[in-house]
């Protein structure tokens, strides 16, 4: 019996610098083209990392490109960023990450000792987050084609025991976790570009999160419902992706929000909302609420958790949106990151 | 684009008094004092930015008055309902959708 | 932050909220019109529609300054700009506004030099930084933005620098109220004014409001407690029958106005004698244009303006949104073919567009309140 051909739902003509932006624009692209093209029909929500069975065992693949600049920025460099954004993706997933490779595509005129201290960085990320680094592939592009380099990187994972993340588990009375202040990464790299005259005291937050990962599912095993880390798109993107894939509604207490003066007075400055900025170093779980309150617990006592709240909850309304509330009685949706007012952050 | 943020001039340029680097809080930003050059801001002084320019030099004092006449918003009215209550300007029971405070 | 956290405490914000419902007359519906699309931006944000009884209805106006902008004036733009040795610098807000073949931002893709930036005072610097290039800022806003960008190109000329001129879009606010006032379809009990424009121009312009229109015009800030307060003045003015001008923004705005950002406006800038409004059509002495004393930093001076007048497509009902003719909810491609992430009309693109407010602040929100209230 022939399978029907896949449908292409991808109408756009060229392709903007908002499909990579990780907001809705990434999304039709992915769900329009890639999906139908490659993944088939079996394939449910997509996650931050596949999970496949090989003889019994189950483990946890995931990859990612970055493309950020510029390369080296307060608290971080690319290299950091390749090595704890596909750790971080794996411990979201609820995986231990046990093995990285890495490709870099290079610009020819790249000074060796800037190659040579992303390398550095990367050693040592992967270090810091015990992981191992087990390959690679390197090429290496005429002048002006890579802008200084990009690097992808793949990872594979173990599952940790205990664990069933899945978007069809979360259920209303569930409540949203957040390991710490939002939006110093996406901050950090327009700061860090110099073009507005703009000067702050902010470090990029990257940096493993799967030690608290681990003390949360520790902690609430089958509680933990969902996990991600908010990269591009935010705080914001993450949850509306969790709402569309639930069904259910997301409500964020305004007052709740963990965000830090610089970044808040950046944002106001800018016109730019702090749920919709890049994170590399924070992680969002939904928790049942019989396991909330020791959870939060949980990650407030693991090193780098001290900051960790619960800035909402999961409702039946409104049905697949995210509604923020203010503590005198209003209230806003906040919608997906439409646009890219950040490119090339991570 | 209306957008316009208050901020402290926390430095004036030294080669040109008319640039200032103001705070706010905590950021650092370039702005320009060329539409404040009849009474140019010193440091200390807070000013309204929009679109990298200084618009306007924002009153503490008006400030601190209209936070009060927010603050007092409606306790006229509880002070009157007060005296009411003690039965000296008329007879009728008082029940909403008489007039006062609903 | 000073100046913004005080004006957001919940305690006051709900004793103002109280004041509105009692001294909203049961029998009467206020229609009550926030000309600035700051205002309608900061509405939203804030949920402020939810604090307000059902017999207080907030109108947009059309003071949004991208919003207002004809397609043929960004189509002309992008042609000027789409020289191989040009850059065209804007606000981010102006990147996604779709022109007759497209967006800046996708001009951007196909490969013309576009850059945003977030003051005039950028744009120069490209300039300065560029010098084998040519950079044409594409000017907007009302007279908030008009002395900036009046000051840069004093700046320019004082610098010889050749290679930066304007292309001018400020718009001004009076003409386009007597616009709203003037149509037959609007009825209107008062106006909270826009605060950021009265920091230039004052409080003096809005005079005959009061006095020939008879309705009452308070001068609002954009913080929840500033706009709240500006309709507590509203109806307490409305009530007592009165029709006056007043300042709710004290702490930013002169009554009269700043002296030097006018000054400067008037070195650099003349009134056109009309101006396309999107919506609104052609209205008199409502636009400014370049003096020819500047014609060298005057990109419509210096290189040749294609001029083509485009109009809307005619499923979209811009112009009656705008108005406050309609809802955006009303228009009939509202959320279907026209999304922020798809826009037909500047209003869906544009931070203060009613349009894109509403979408993304409110559409999809359960009606009742209790819900939300309830956490």
């Amino acid at each position: 019996m022939a399978t029907p051909a896949p449908k292409i739902r991808f109408r756009e003509p060229q392709i903007e610098m908002a499909h990579g932006a990780g907001g809705k624009a990434s999304r039709r692209l992915v769900e329009g083209l890639f999906a139908p093209l490659l993944f088939g029909s079996s394939q449910g929500p997509l996650g931050d990392a596949a999970h496949i069975q090989i003889n019994g065992t189950r483990i946890a693949m995931t990859t990612d490109s970055f493309v950020v600049k510029p390369l080296r920025f307060p608290g971080g460099s690319i290299g950091e960023l390749a090595i704890n954004g596909t750790v971080n993706d794996l411990a979201v997933s609820g995986a231990r990450a046990e093995a990285i490779v890495v490709t870099f595509v290079l610009e020819a005129g790249l000074p060796t000792d800037i190659l040579e201290a992303e390398v550095r960085a990367m050693g040592q990320a992967a270090e810091d987050a015990g992981v191992m680094i087990a390959g690679g592939d390197t090429k290496v592009v005429e002048h002006g084609k890579a802008d200084h380099m990009y690097v992808t990187t793949t990872g594979i994972g173990r599952l940790l025991s205990g664990v069933i993340i899945s978007p069809q588990t979360v259920q209303p009375g569930d409540k949203v976790l957040l390991s710490g202040p939002i939006g110093d990464h996406g901050i950090t790299i327009l700061l860090a570009r110099g073009d507005l005259d703009l000067e702050a005291d902010l470090r990029s937050d990257t940096r493993s999160v799967f030690p608290l990962v681990q003390a949360l599912v520790h902690q609430a095993g089958a509680g933990v419902r969902w996990m991600r880390d908010p990269t591009r798109g935010g705080v914001a993107t993450s949850l509306n992706e969790l709402a569309r894939d639930s069904g259910c509604g997301i409500v964020l207490f305004e007052e709740k929000l963990p965000v830090r003066d610089s970044v808040r007075g950046a944002c106001e400055l800018l016109g730019l909302d702090p749920l919709h900025i890049a994170n590399e170093g924070q992680f969002l779980a939904i928790v049942s609420s019989d396991h909330a309150e020791s959870a939060l617990q949980a990650l407030r006592a693991t090193p780098g958790g001290e900051e960790a709240v619960m800035i909402g909850e999961v409702r039946e309304q409104p049905a697949s949106a995210v509604l923020v509330t203010t503590l005198y009685g209003g209230s806003r949706l906040v919608d997906m990151l439409v646009g890219d007012p950040l490119p090339r952050i991570c | 684009m209306c957008l316009a943020i208050p901020g402290k001039i926390v430095e004036l340029d030294a080669q040109n008094p008319l640039q200032a680097v103001v705070d706010v809080v905590g950021v650092r930003r370039k702005v320009d004092l060329g539409l404040l050059q009849d009474e140019p801001p010193v440091p200390g002084d807070w000013v309204l930015i929009h679109v990298g320019f200084a618009m306007s030099k924002i009153s503490e004092a008006d400030a601190a008055d209209q936070m009060r006449t927010l603050t007092m918003l409606g306790e006229a009215e509880a002070a009157m309902e007060e005296v009411r209550g003690y039965g000296l300007e008329d007879k009728e029971p008082h029940s909403p959708g008489q007039g006062w405070k609903q | 932050m000073k100046f913004v956290d005080e004006f957001r405490t919940p305690e006051l914000i709900g004793k103002a909220g109280e004041e509105i419902r009692r001294l909203a007359d049961p029998s009467r519906h206020y229609r009550i019109m926030e000309v600035c699309g700051g205002h309608t931006h900061a509405i939203y944000r804030f949920g402020l529609k939810d604090l307000l009884p059902s017999n207080v209805e907030l109108i947009h106006g059309p003071g949004c300054p991208v919003c207002v902008l004809p397609m043929g004036r960004i189509d002309d733009g992008l042609a000027l700009a789409a020289q191989s040795d040009f850059i065209f610098a804007a606000f981010g807000d102006m990147m996604r506004v779709p022109g007759t073949h497209g967006s800046p931002l996708e001009y951007k893709a196909r490969g013309m030099d576009v850059r945003i930036v977030y003051s005039p005072a950028d744009a120069l610097k490209l300039a300065r930084n560029n010098p084998e290039k040519h950079v044409m800022f594409f000017a907007i806003g009302f007279e908030t933005t008009a002395p900036s960008t009046a000051l840069t190109l004093m700046r320019a000329k004082t610098e010889g620098l050749s290679n930066f001129s304007v292309f001018c879009n400020h718009v001004t606010i009076i003409p386009a109220i007597r616009a709203i006032l003037d149509s037959p379809d609007m009825r209107l009990d008062g106006f909270v004014g826009p605060g950021h424009v009265s920091t230039v121009i004052g409080c003096r312009p809005y005079d005959w409001i009061a006095k020939d229109e008879r309705k009452p015009v308070v001068v609002s800030g954009f913080e929840p407690l500033d706009i709240l307060q500006s309709i507590v003045m509203l109806l307490r003015q409305l009530r007592k029958g009165e029709a006056r001008v007043e300042n709710q923004y004290k702490r930013v705005v002169p009554w009269e106005g700043n002296r030097a950002a006018l000054r400067a406006m008037g070195e650099v800038f003349e009134l056109r004698p009309y101006f396309e409004w999107r919506g609104l059509g052609f209205i008199s002495q409502s636009a400014l244009k370049i003096r020819p004393s500047y014609a060298q930093w005057d990109s419509e001076q210096r290189f040749t303006v294609p001029g083509v007048r485009v109009t809307d497509p005619k499923a979209a009902q811009c112009g009656e949104v705008l108005k406050g003719v309609l809802k955006p909810v009303q228009c009939k491609l509202f959320g279907r073919e026209c999304t922020p992430e798809q826009p037909v009309g500047a209003l869906m693109v544009s931070s203060e567009g009613s349009c894109a407010a509403y979408f993304n602040y409110e559409h999809r929100k359960p009606v009742t309140i209790a819900t939300v209230a309830a956490n």
